[in-house]
């Protein structure tokens, strides 16, 4: 589904991502750890396909075509989500406008018919239930003046709607209390199957309880430095990051 | 040098000779001070400061001329109104409708007796357009309400250009009477890509002691039109005017609207929109006098600038010495969205009261990128997530219309022009 080859990334003559190798198979859930500022976000920015970085060498493939080709919304099209560490406020432009517009272009683009306003409504009542988003958020602007928690509901909520083949999730579990985090797990898993594969961020292993991993990948200094299963995730949780520092600089 | 000028203005001077303005019978003064007034003034340049950012240049170039119509009808009723309709600034009693409504009285040309423009604020010409359009007045409209009239149905004035180099100076005369209350909604469109010329269109309105006046104003006209409105409002006591500038499209468009705020207790709600596209210059000069105390007043223009166009914006707000307890807040925010669009905007208060509560703040700036970036990291393509954008900034000036049908209208006709996306 998605295979990165030696990428290096940059931006404003900042090295962030330096050769990292990655690769992702339908159906597959894979979590990203790290240390802060090791380039997470970055990789998830740059899949996505933010313009502000610059890609100096490596290659991406998606589904067999060449995801660094493609601008950000064909991305989107061609089934690419990423959930956001900082979700943007759009004030004056309704949650419910905008979801229209997005799966409208995305059906588009996929040779499939635009919903009818029924229809419309009805899937955003099945997927917001899914996420127990309240009906209220969904027309009011944008994320603007949404909680934390609510941003990141309804990037979840956004997700369920876009329906991805290959979801990114940067940091969804941070500030959400105990009950939105199994909210929002619970989203996932309920989109889980053979065909569609997960990217999930996170510091902690409180969220891979939920939603459980089959790899587990540590970047750090714009490289994976370490893949293992989940039980490397528990492991981080208890010892933290040195002792993969060290391994690190003594291979160096 | 000196013979272009008086060359350009000699074809002006000779359309005026030729022409029996329709303020005529009524205003005979009025005509014979603007006839003399063209001789005297010069056509604005940009060495005056109120035509600074308006060049006039290449509308001297163009050969103007009083046309007549070709048309036998037109089916352009946008929204339930009463339509009265111009025709290359000629009223034409056979397009338009004739109900009789209670307490509206509707009156052309002859009809407009001279007792009943007594109380209009019909200032000497102090440019060369406004005296244009005051010696050669293709046509004059006068419409009345009476003492505490509510017209519920709202009066739609057409002007329609269905000719080339047409000139088109109508006057428009508005009296609200005491306690009644009035909408105005008034077009500009142009038959086809072709027809065009230059509109001077004139309005005075006076909205006496608690009377309301609702007034939209669509300003539809194709690439090669120049056009010119010029608007003298007075507000008596306790009245109310809401007033929307909607240019939905134009060549060339200036807006000159005074708002003299007469009495005490006035609230004046003054918005407007410009979205020019290609080379497209749009120019909204607005001047609000407060001259007495305990008056609002609201300002709120916006507008988004694409490809290479020009926006001009000039906000005179007045606060005389006597209008203590005045409230005035102008505000003026524009996106340049093409490369080459500039955007000139100058707010101008003058306060001479102690005891007021006044603001102004003007913003230019870029569309929101991380906007952009995030809706199109949804699969939104750069040109709907413009549209949407587009939608969000203007969108507290399509609530200031208080006509649901004609807010729709504008809505549609935008996203017609692909500047919306609803
Ligand atoms: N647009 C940018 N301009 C300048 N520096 C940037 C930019 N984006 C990222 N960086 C820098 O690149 C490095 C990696 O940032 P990134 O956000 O990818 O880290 P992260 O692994 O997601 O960290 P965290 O765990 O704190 O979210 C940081 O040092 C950051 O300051
Ligand atoms: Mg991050």
């Amino acid at each position: 589904m998605l295979t990165i080859k030696n990428l290096q990334a940059r931006v404003e003559e900042k090295e962030i991502l330096k050769g990292l190798n990655f690769e992702v198979k339908p159906g597959e859930v894979h979590a990203i750890m790290g240390p802060n500022g090791s380039g997470k976000s970055t990789l998830a920015s740059v899949l996505a396909g933010k313009e502000d970085y610059e890609i100096t060498g490596g290659e991406i493939i998606f589904k067999e075509k060449n995801l660094l080709e493609m601008s950000p919304e064909v991305r989107a099209r061609e089934g690419l989500f990423l959930a956001f560490q900082y979700p943007v406020e759009i004030p004056g432009v309704s949650n419910i406008n905008f979801l229209k517009a997005a799966l409208s272009e995305i059906r588009a683009y996929r040779g499939l018919p635009p919903l009818t306003a029924k229809e419309f409504l009805q899937l955003v009542n099945e997927k917001s239930k899914l996420v127990e988003l309240d009906g209220q958020l969904t027309n009011r602007s944008l994320n603007e003046g949404f909680s934390g928690g609510e941003k990141k509901r309804n990037e979840i909520f956004q997700m369920a709607m876009l329906d991805p083949t290959l979801a990114i999730l940067d940091e969804t579990d941070s500030g959400l209390d105990i009950d939105a985090l199994r909210i929002v797990a619970n989203g996932v898993n309920a989109m889980r199957s053979p065909e569609k594969s997960f990217v999930v961020i996170t510091h902690y292993q409180r969220l891979l309880d939920f939603i459980v991993p089959d790899f587990v990948h540590v970047l750090y200094k714009g490289k994976i430095v370490k893949s293992g299963t989940k039980e490397l995730a528990l492991e981080l949780e208890e010892r933290g990051y040195d002792w993969i520092k060290e391994e690190v600089e003594a291979q160096a | 040098m000196e013979t272009t000028i008086v060359n350009h203005k000699s074809k002006f001077l000779a359309i005026a000779e030729q022409t029996k303005s329709s303020l005529i019978s009524a205003l005979p003064l009025v005509v014979s001070e603007a006839q003399t007034a063209l001789e005297n003034l010069d056509i604005p340049t940009s060495r005056h400061e109120e035509w600074k950012y308006t060049r006039t240049t290449k509308l001297q170039n163009e050969r103007f001329s009083i046309q007549k119509s070709s048309t036998a009808s037109i089916d352009y009723r946008p929204f339930e109104a009463l339509r009265l309709v111009f025709v290359n600034g000629v009223y034409n009693a056979s397009l338009s409708d004739h109900e009789k409504i209670d307490g509206l009285s509707i009156r052309f040309d002859e009809e407009i007796k001279e007792q009943t423009l007594i109380g209009f604020d019909i200032a000497s010409s102090s440019n060369f357009f406004e005296a244009l359009q005051r010696a050669t007045s293709t046509s004059a409209l006068h419409i009345q309400a009476e003492k505490g009239a509510v017209i519920e149905k709202p009066i739609h004035i057409v002007h329609l250009i269905d000719a080339a180099q047409t000139l088109a100076t109508p006057s428009i005369f508005v009296k609200v009477h005491q306690s009644a209350s009035l909408e105005i909604n008034e077009s500009f469109i142009s038959s086809d890509a072709t027809a065009s010329g230059l509109t001077i269109r004139q309005l005075w309105a006076q909205v006496d002691k608690n009377a309301r006046l609702e007034y939209n104003k669509m300003q539809d006209e194709n690439d090669l039109s120049y056009q010119m409105c010029l608007e003298d409002i007075q507000l008596a006591d306790d009245a109310y005017s809401n007033f929307n500038t909607l240019t939905l499209n134009g060549g060339w468009v200036r807006n000159d609207l005074r708002i003299a705020l007469n009495g005490k207790n006035i609230e004046s709600n003054l918005s407007g929109f410009y979205l020019p596209r290609n080379k497209q210059l749009i120019d909204n000069h607005t001047k609000v006098d407060h001259r007495y105390p305990h008056c609002v007043s609201n300002e709120l223009y916006k507008g988004i600038l694409f490809d290479q166009s020009t926006g001009v914006f000039n906000g005179k707000v007045y606060v005389r010495k006597d209008a203590q307890k005045t409230n005035a807040y102008q505000n003026n925010a524009n996106i340049i969205a093409g490369d080459q669009a500039v955007m000139n905007t100058k707010p101008e208060l003058e306060i001479y009261a102690d005891d007021v509560k006044c603001s102004h703040g003007t913003t230019t700036g870029q569309l929101d990128e991380s906007a952009m970036w995030y809706l199109r990291s949804r699969g939104i393509g750069v040109d709907a997530a413009r549209r949407l954008l587009t939608s969000a900034f203007i969108n507290d000036v399509i609530s200031k219309i208080s006509n649901q049908q004609v807010a729709e209208f504008v809505i549609a006709d935008l996203t017609e022009k692909n500047l919306l996306y609803v």
